[in-house]
């Protein structure tokens, strides 16, 4: 059971309490109507899948609610620091 | 082997004999035993039979090493409990155990065959063999091979035994009750934390209750523990996992070590353990020694002869010969033939052994052979002698004997450290993987970290012998029945992972996890393909370190506990009225109301008929329901719903359809605009949650800027579906500030006011394409609303129906369900629901994935209706759907049935499906093949009652 620290409730919860967002920093486009369908499928579909650091959203579901972004190992399951959803990613965080 | 009770010696209390029963027959042992101590001083030498061989077995270790020694427990009715090793069941009055994996009995068993034809049963015998023809392995190789080859059987009745679950949190927790670990305990305590110490036995000590020299320093050490205020120590604990951040999940045993009269109150208890620190001190488990006949009943590991002599005070035979290639198997027999155990002869692989060793051994009368290795063992239900010879080539030689003590070296307890994700490191002085670098705040200490000195040895693949290795029964796992020839055969036949060859073999995959196979198996893989064994691998340890009771695991979470049971406030009357229910998620809902005997069909069609032709009333209340609240409500639903919502006036409802960012239909619903900047939003039942979050995780990562706030008010609202022709009659006497006349009031617009004196949001609105509301009342007053309309419906023949019903009404007007008729590949195209998209909007979630090539390509499946040509016929939801019935197999199908019931308005059985481009296809004959027949049905529009939509209007 891994303890994650909520940046807004400034907390370590439990894991359970929260549920998992997919890769971190994605913008959905302004204009999707402008994007092609290659550009479109690349925002939809792909995602970076790096054994290590990992910018990634999670989402204390069964607390405050909030979405938030965490870099995690995903070797050892290390949460090296969880930042608020807005907030720039750390240096050297796999985009 | 004939062991029997020392007269003197041993941890056990002589003053206290133990009755017990194995395999139907009486024995007695003493308090302080183990099933196995106390069987061997009964003189019994077969203990269970092999895996696959089915040969015959005795007892290898003395701990939860132990791989062959696997009995079952009958505690009485159901409480039966299959796979304990038997050198882990504490004895005491009353225990009933028996042998597993023998028929008829243990001593004549008529699968041993299989050992006779061994050579038929190499190494991926199953995979090449039972292949063809197919239907034979589900007819007959599979169910004769899981007879045959299997541990105990699982009990079938309902475990009635509770069992209770906790959390700890400490500063320091040490796992293993050793000296090490006790030491480890005690240095931590005077930090002043807390601090808890794990033990798997009925005594700490671990090794040292097998070392009468260590007594007295045990002693003094457990009186310092019981000293520490601070320090908790669980013992018949086994910590089975250890997780992320310094977690650990333990399984204590309350009640199994009991007689079954004193066994009161939960029979085991889950520990879930944070820790600040964690240190390891498991120990090490000896590893045997692969040569011809090592499995033979009474060949065991030489640390089980000594902790079977010096702890329990028995001795494993009359005549004992050791085989050694570490020095620890010498001091073994020195110990235990001073406790006075007859030591026949010590054989090393090693020219040299220390000198004290070999003077001591001497001079106790042990004859003595260095440079040898014993070539065979005579004997197949119990040892009766050995055949050894010098470099294992040398002529041959014999000692008559019934016991032999293996004793190969150590392999320290690293299962833990790598649950942790720690490093290995190989270590050639210990010929095994050493604690390298821990990921987590751990520590190992003792022998498991390779800081305990258990003397030195050397480290053997096979011992050598004339015989070649594929002629020798010499076993790498005894539990799996693994030899040395196999893993021979595995690197042959070009396995060079130690995974593959593990998997390939089965070494180390028995329910043992291969502690005294795992590194003997490694070693032979390493010489057999010349690379160091640090080149191959190691496999991976994965929790639980010893198997676990499902119920320790599941702890509380079972019947109502397992899964929370939703009920809507009108549950309670539902019950009273004999509703069957049924779960639709979480929720229990009111599937249909029988009366008298009625079957769900005649009830259903009763209940379609009332509904139609008079009045129904149902329980809606599971409903998603959101409350929208803020001054950009309307533009946050006009960019999540495919509709526009900016032009949606208060008082009006709209039915919206929710896509996800790739364009397929995610939910539906009708919401109502209560005021400019509020909305009451309703999403399907089991879709909830899933709406709730995708809408927020929008709002907050996406449009921060928009100024709405969301609250799930699913449970806040009792939700009163009222349909039929005389559904505003039944309110009207009931309902008061709202104008129910058709005209003021039509078809999908939503008032407030108060119903029966409740404050209420009404909505007329429509599931079943007749007049109808939904009376949203706050859910405490829920129960007294639906009792006043059931009330007041008497006069008017008012029926209560369930979901079968609104189902069924629902598909005659061809409203889909989300998840049934969708499945997640499906388009508002694909399902007629194109009227529902705003095609001027500029952006909604999934506009512009619709906008790809192949949302909108021929050949997609679309929602479409069918009717059989029998009208009595029924298809099963989920049939596949053929255009040609007599193409040849594999046939093309083309889509599949969502959705059919008998339909009392259209007098006949009705059906929904998703078909390829069905709707061109309305007006054929499509092709349902089931098991014998083929069932031939019209492709229709998906609508069966009252198209114009006359009746919702009324």
């Amino acid at each position: 059971m891994i303890l994650i620290h909520c940046p807004y409730c400034e907390e370590d919860r439990p894991e359970v309490e929260f549920t998992y967002g997919g890769q971190a920093h994605i913008a959905r486009p302004l204009d999707p109507a402008a994007l092609d369908d290659a550009e479109w499928e690349s925002f939809l579909y792909i995602r970076s899948n790096p054994r290590g650091r990992h910018a990634e959203r999670w989402r204390h579901a069964h607390g405050c609610a909030r979405f938030f972004n965490a870099i995690r190992d995903t070797v050892t399951d290390r949460f090296e620091v969880t930042y608020k959803a807005g907030e720039q990613a750390p240096d050297g965080a796999a985009r | 082997m004939s062991g029997y009770r020392l007269a003197r010696g041993g941890r056990i209390d002589r003053n206290r004999p133990v009755a017990f029963r194995f395999d139907g027959r009486d024995y007695s042992g003493f308090a302080g035993d183990t099933l196995a101590s106390a069987l061997v001083a009964g003189g019994v030498t077969l203990l269970g039979r092999s895996f696959k061989y089915h040969r015959p077995r005795g007892l290898l270790g003395m701990g939860a090493e132990e791989p062959n020694a696997l009995v079952t427990v009958d505690r009485g009715p159901a409480r039966i409990t299959p796979n304990l090793r038997a050198t882990q069941v504490a004895l005491h009055d009353g225990l009933v155990a028996s042998s597993q994996n023998r028929w008829p009995s243990l001593k004549f068993d008529v699968v041993a065959l299989n050992d006779v034809f061994g050579a038929l049963f190499p190494a991926g015998f199953y995979n090449k063999t039972f292949m063809w023809p197919r239907a034979a392995w589900e007819a007959l190789y599979e169910p004769v091979i899981r007879r045959l080859a299997g541990l105990g059987e699982s009990p079938v009745a309902r475990d009635p035994d509770h069992y209770d679950a906790t959390y700890a949190h400490c500063e320091v927790l040490v796992i293993g009750g050793g000296i090490a670990g006790i030491e480890a305990a005690l240095d931590a305590a005077q930090t002043g934390g807390r601090v808890i110490l794990i033990d798997d036995q009925d005594d700490l000590g671990g090794g040292a209750l097998s070392d009468a020299a260590l007594w007295p320093l045990l002693t003094d050490l457990k009186a310092r523990l019981a000293g520490c205020a601070n320090v908790t120590v669980l013992g018949r604990t086994t910590a089975f996992g250890y997780y992320h951040q310094n977690f650990i999940g333990a399984v204590e045993s309350l009640t199994d070590h009991l007689a079954p009269a004193e066994a009161t109150g939960p029979r085991e208890r889950l520990w879930r353990i944070r820790a600040g620190e964690v240190v390891l001190a498991q120990g090490a488990i000896e590893r045997p020694l692969v040569f011809d006949g090592n499995d033979v009943p009474g060949v065991m590991l030489a640390s089980a002869g000594r902790t079977l002599a010096l702890r329990h005070g028995v001795a494993v035979g009359r005549a004992v010969v050791v085989m050694a290639a570490h020095d620890s198997g010498w001091r073994d027999a020195l110990a235990m033939a001073e406790a006075g155990v007859t030591i026949a002869a010590i054989i090393d692989i090693r020219d040299v052994v220390p000198g004290d060793l070999a003077e001591a051994a001497r001079a106790a009368g042990i004859a003595v052979h260095t440079g040898c290795a014993i070539t065979h063992v005579s004997g197949r239900h119990a040892v009766k002698g050995v055949t050894f010879a010098a470099a294992g080539t040398g002529p041959e030689r014999h000692i008559a004997c019934d016991a032999v003590l293996m004793a190969g070296g150590w392999t320290p307890s690293v299962h833990l450290w790598s649950h942790g994700k720690g490093s290995l490191a190989w270590s050639e002085a210990w010929g095994a993987y050493l604690p390298g670098t821990a990921i987590e705040n751990c520590r190992a200490v003792g022998a498991c970290a390779g800081a305990w000195s258990l003397g030195s040895g050397v480290i053997t693949a096979v011992l050598p012998n004339r015989k070649p290795v594929r002629a020798q029964k010499a076993f790498v796992d005894f539990q799996n029945d693994v030899k040395a020839r196999d893993i021979h055969l595995a690197v042959q036949e070009g396995m060079r992972s130690i995974e593959h060859i593990k998997r390939y073999t089965t070494n180390g995959m028995a329910t043992d996890q291969g502690k005294t196979s795992n590194l003997n198996g490694l070693q032979i893989a390493s010489t057999v393909l010349g690379r160091p064994v640090a080149d191959i691998g190691l496999t991976t340890f994965r929790p639980p370190y010893t198997p676990q009771t499902f119920g320790a695991l599941m702890g509380h979470h079972k019947d109502a506990l397992f899964q929370p049971v939703r009920k809507s406030v009108i549950d309670d009357w539902a019950t009273a009225q004999g509703a069957v229910f049924e779960n639709v998620s979480n929720w229990r809902r009111a599937r249909y109301f029988p009366r008298g005997g009625e079957t769900m069909e005649a009830a259903v069609l009763r209940e379609c008929a009332a509904v139609r032709n008079a009045v129904g009333m149902f329980d809606a209340s599971t409903l998603g329901k959101i409350e929208v609240v803020g001054p950009d409500a309307a533009e946050f639903l006009n960019r999540m719903y495919t509709n526009p919502w900016k032009g949606l006036q208060p008082g009006r409802c709209r039915y919206g359809l929710l896509l996800r960012e790739d364009g397929f239909i995610m939910d539906d619903g009708v919401s109502a605009r209560i005021a400019d900047d509020r909305f009451h939003l309703t999403t399907t039942t089991g879709g909830a949650a899933r709406v709730l979050g995708m809408m927020e995780d929008y709002l907050q990562t996406e449009w921060s800027d928009l100024d709405v706030w969301l609250t799930s008010t699913t449970e806040q609202w009792a939700v009163i579906a009222l349909q039929g022709p005389m559904a505003r009659a039944v309110i009207a006497p009931l309902v008061e500030g709202i104008d129910l006349d058709g005209a003021a009031f039509p078809h999908m617009a939503g008032r407030e006011g108060t119903i029966a004196g409740v404050p209420t949001r009404l909505f007329r609105v429509s599931f079943t394409g007749e007049l109808g509301f939904e009376i949203n009342v706050p859910a405490h007053e829920g129960r007294k609303v639906w009792d006043a309309v059931h009330a007041a419906g008497q006069a008017h023949g008012i029926t209560a129906y369930g979901t079968e019903t609104m189902h069924v009404l629902r598909a005659e007007k061809g409203f889909i369900i989300v998840g049934q008729d969708t499945d997640g590949t499906m388009t508002p195209a694909d399902m007629g629901l194109d009227w529902a998209v705003g095609k001027k909007k500029p952006d909604f979630v999934g506009k512009r994935s619709l906008a790809r090539p192949d949302m909108d390509a021929p050949g997609r499946k679309q929602f479409v209706g069918l009717l059989t040509e029998d009208a009595g016929e029924l298809l099963e939801e989920g049939a596949q759907v053929v255009a040609d019935p007599d193409a040849p197999i594999p046939m093309p199908m083309i889509g599949h049935v969502t959705s059919a019931y008998r339909s009392a308005a259209a007098g006949r059985t009705i059906a929904l499906a998703v078909i390829a481009d069905g709707r061109a296809r309305i007006g054929q004959t499509v092709f349902i093949p089931m098991p014998g027949r083929v069932i031939r049905a019209k492709v229709t529009a998906p609508m069966f009652y009252d198209p114009e939509g006359s009746r919702l209007n009324a």
